[in-house]
């Protein structure tokens, strides 16, 4: 019962949160932070520092440019509803590190390489900037970002390379650790600690 | 014999969504069985495919490996070509067409991409796609022994795709091996171009099976076009106090 007062809850502040539309988002704005995104992960590789200075780094891009509640409360789903406050700040601190450092492993990838934003559009009440890699030896391919402004500010919430959604494959991923862990929420924040 | 693919594609559609359903677009009533071949395949690429990648990269220099991938690419073209055809893409058809007469001569048969140096675009197609585009559902996932993560309209495809390679014809002459061969060993030499990538997938995550699962769907929608059965993600739509 208390999970479905949770649930209801979370849809009412839904229903609220759209009607408010925001006029303030534009199509440069969701480029400019696509780009500027782009050139600080560029930076990051461009500067040679260690591979955990550069984990760093990337874990703070990731905090800067992304909408970092929306996208660890997604990775958590359903499991979110009965989770405790200290729980959820637990996980969120934990699921940034993970994310920069599986990431960042792939931004390595990128050495010499470039993105580069080809298109912006408007769906209802986001953007999606489509970008292209270009990778040394590689066919190049696209990078999909979707950006909103539902923080505050224009932020990514989701990310698409080659059509494989970062959202979904997370989800999989945090779900699957519950599971692994008998669907207890400590026991994956500590388990995904422990990931490399 | 083309018909008898037919039958078992469109078979494929009838079957009942009701049960099998995973959510996030996934469609497994097979997995018990999925999961057992999954192990089998993990097994067969820890012990064999991915060190023979590895070693296959580490021996032959880049020049090699890029010229076994065009060899094995330009065999593949008569394959895109019949494709592009059967789904009415002439542009398709011509590029593959200029793409494999330009590469089997130019290129010293197809071991150089010189068509891609004359600015001929790359063109990919097959026959799951072509089901794809005649409206054939994509049916149950199915992860094949070998070849890995499918589903029944793409593993239909790539039954068919066998038979449409010329190649496959010469049943006496050894040139019927050189496909296979060259094939074989531009995968190998991907699985250890790709190692850490793959590596993060079968041996780095919670739950390899579902993983890639969940990559393999996207990604071939995503080729196919297909947004259909895309799921929508609406920002707006989820509670995130206190995350």
């Amino acid at each position: 019962m208390l999970d479905r007062r949770f649930f209801i809850a979370g849809l009412g502040s839904t229903l609220i949160v759209p009607a408010m539309p925001s006029f303030a988002m534009t199509q440069g704005g969701a480029s400019k932070l696509v780009n500027s995104l782009v050139n600080d992960i560029n930076g990051v590789i461009a500067s040679g520092k260690s591979e955990t200075a550069m984990y760093q780094e990337f874990e703070r891009i990731f905090e800067r440019y992304s909408d970092t509640s929306y996208i660890s409360a997604y990775a958590m789903g359903v499991d979110g509803r009965r989770a405790t406050s200290a729980q959820k700040r637990a996980f969120s601190n934990a699921f940034h590190t993970y994310i920069a450092r599986k990431y960042g492993k792939r931004f390595q990838e990128f050495i010499g390489g470039s993105l580069e934003v080809k298109k912006v559009q408007r769906v209802k009440t986001w953007y999606e900037v489509s970008t292209v890699a270009y990778l040394r030896n590689e066919s190049p391919f696209e990078v999909m970002f979707q950006v909103s402004d539902r923080a505050g500010k224009n932020l990514f919430f989701n990310m698409f390379i080659e059509g494989v959604n970062l959202l979904l494959t997370e989800r999989t991923e945090i779900g699957a650790l519950i599971d692994r862990n008998g669907g207890n929420i400590d026991a994956m924040i500590s388990d995904l600690r422990k990931t490399r | 014999m083309f018909a008898a693919f037919m039958v078992i594609s469109l078979t494929a559609c009838t079957y009942n969504n009701s049960t099998g359903q995973v959510g996030e677009g996934v469609y497994d009533p097979y997995e018990e069985t999925n999961r057992n071949v999954h192990e089998f395949n993990r097994s067969l690429d820890r012990i064999i495919v991915r060190p023979a990648g590895v070693g296959v990269t580490t021996i032959l220099p880049d020049e090699v490996e890029d010229s076994v991938g065009n060899f094995a690419n330009n065999l593949g073209q008569p394959k895109v070509m019949v494709n592009s055809l059967l789904q009415g893409d002439f542009r398709g058809a011509g590029v593959s067409t200029v793409r494999f007469l330009t590469n089997s001569t130019l290129g010293i048969l197809g071991l150089f991409d010189v068509a891609s140096d004359f600015q001929v675009p790359q063109h990919d197609a097959d026959f799951g796609q072509t089901l794809y585009v005649w409206g054939v559902q994509e049916g149950a996932y199915i992860e094949v022994p070998v070849l890995g993560p499918s589903t029944q309209r793409d593993l239909t495809g790539t039954v068919v795709d066998l038979f449409l390679n010329p190649l496959s014809h010469y049943t006496d002459s050894p040139e019927k091996y050189y496909d296979p061969a060259a094939s074989v060993t531009s995968s190998l030499s991907a699985r250890g171009r790709y190692t850490d990538t793959i590596d993060s997938i079968l041996y780095e995550s919670a739950d390899s099976y579902a993983q890639a699962r969940l990559i393999y769907l996207q990604n071939r929608r995503f080729e196919l076009g297909d947004n259909d059965s895309e799921v929508e993600i609406d920002p707006f739509a989820l509670d995130t106090e206190g995350f």
